[in-house]
């Protein structure tokens, strides 16, 4: 359902300023969403000071110079450090994007703020939980599903035809684009949001795959693809530089087409 | 998204302005006596401003229309295409609007 403002638990209160690094010469402000499930608080955003000679260009250098050097609380995902895992996706400066990418000199003058996606439910500080995002992925079955017997050798694609798929195999289910999407804010139980359709579209559009009227079958929905009203949140979002608003389109657009 | 939420706005203004015209057409059924009840209102200066406000609304509304009618085409999705449209549909709204009450009171729509 529609929620224009946070549930009472999730109102942010307060939060602790922490002192600047002693010696620092040039620092960042960090100001970090924090919530601990342990503690029975509200969330709070706390302040930290990142000494920026002693640190990586990248917002995901930072937070690990204050988990190092501060406060080992601080608790995020992290692993490739070079956009490819998808592991650290979360809001910075009212943006969904990979922590490992953004430059802190790119954030704007002031504090670089830093969020964990967008109306997910919140695990610790800047881990949300994925488990529906996940399922829904799932949902799509995104394998390759063949009813002729098994070639001798591999499943053969013309040039062309792996072409295809380009813009959509890049996709590393960050799930920056559907945290960003209204609608999957608020239908986000029936709605699959922009990364699940375009993992959809990517099987869809294969040369190999033999199950596309099933695929399409299982996305004719008013909710599950029809949800998407072309806001294109999505397609801003995306860290790799994907268009999964225009993903959902040639989706809608192939539900049309065999009906003709 | 901004464009997204005016949309929606326009079109929920439009259900509201179309209300409007429809009391216009009933009271121009019913006769001379309450046709010229509805055209005092329209004439008044809060009267022109919602039909001001409808005008846009409109206009707006269909340009945006437009503008979703190419996406579901699947044209116009890459990011400089998205802003042109985009920018279209406000810019395009604005100046029709002008443009309209500049015609309706060339000719002599204003009295």
């Amino acid at each position: 359902m529609v929620e224009f403002a946070l549930p009472k638990n999730s109102k942010i209160t307060g939060g602790k300023t922490w002192p600047k690094p002693a010696g620092a010469t040039e620092t960042r402000e960090f100001r970090v969403y924090r919530w601990n499930p342990d503690d029975g608080k509200n969330p709070s955003v706390d302040t930290y000071y990142v000494d920026t000679n002693d640190c990586g260009p990248m917002v995901l250098d930072g937070l690990i110079w204050i988990k190092n050097h501060i406060d080992p609380s601080l608790t995020f995902r992290r692993s490739c450090r070079e956009g490819v895992c998808g592991s650290c996706a979360m809001n910075i400066d009212g943006q969904n994007t990979l922590a490992c990418t953004r430059s802190m000199h790119d954030v704007k003058d002031g504090a670089v703020k830093i969020n964990p996606l967008p109306h997910q439910p919140v695990v610790k500080d800047l881990v949300p939980d994925l488990t529906n995002f996940y399922a829904q992925y799932a949902s799509v079955e995104p394998w390759l599903k063949t009813t002729s017997p098994t070639p001798q050798k591999e499943w053969k694609q013309s040039h062309e035809d792996r072409e295809k798929l380009d813009g959509l195999y890049e996709c590393i289910l960050c799930a920056c684009c559907s945290t960003s999407c209204p609608s999957y804010w608020w239908n986000s139980d029936r709605y699959l949001g922009p990364a699940a359709l375009l993992q959809a579209n990517r099987w869809v559009s294969d040369s190999r795959d033999e199950a596309t009227g099933e695929r399409l079958d299982n996305l004719e929905d008013p909710f599950r693809l029809y949800r998407c009203h072309t806001i294109m949140n999505c397609a801003k979002a995306c860290p790799k530089g994907l268009n999964p608003a225009e993903a959902i389109a040639e989706l809608k657009l192939k539900m049309v087409e065999r009906q003709i | 998204m901004a464009l997204s939420i005016i949309h929606r706005a326009t079109g929920i203004a439009l259900y509201f302005g179309t209300l409007l015209l429809v009391w216009w057409l009933v009271a121009a059924a019913s006769g001379p006596a309450a046709y010229a009840h509805v055209q005092a209102f329209a004439g008044s200066i809060i009267g022109r401003l919602i039909v001001f406000g409808y005008t846009w609304a409109l206009m707006h509304h269909m340009l945006s229309g437009i503008r979703h009618f190419i996406w579901d085409l699947g044209y116009g999705f890459k990011a400089n295409e998205r802003e042109a449209l985009t920018w279209g549909a406000l810019i395009g709204g604005i100046a029709l609007t002008v443009l309209i009450w500049i015609v309706a009171y060339a000719n002599g729509g204003g009295r």
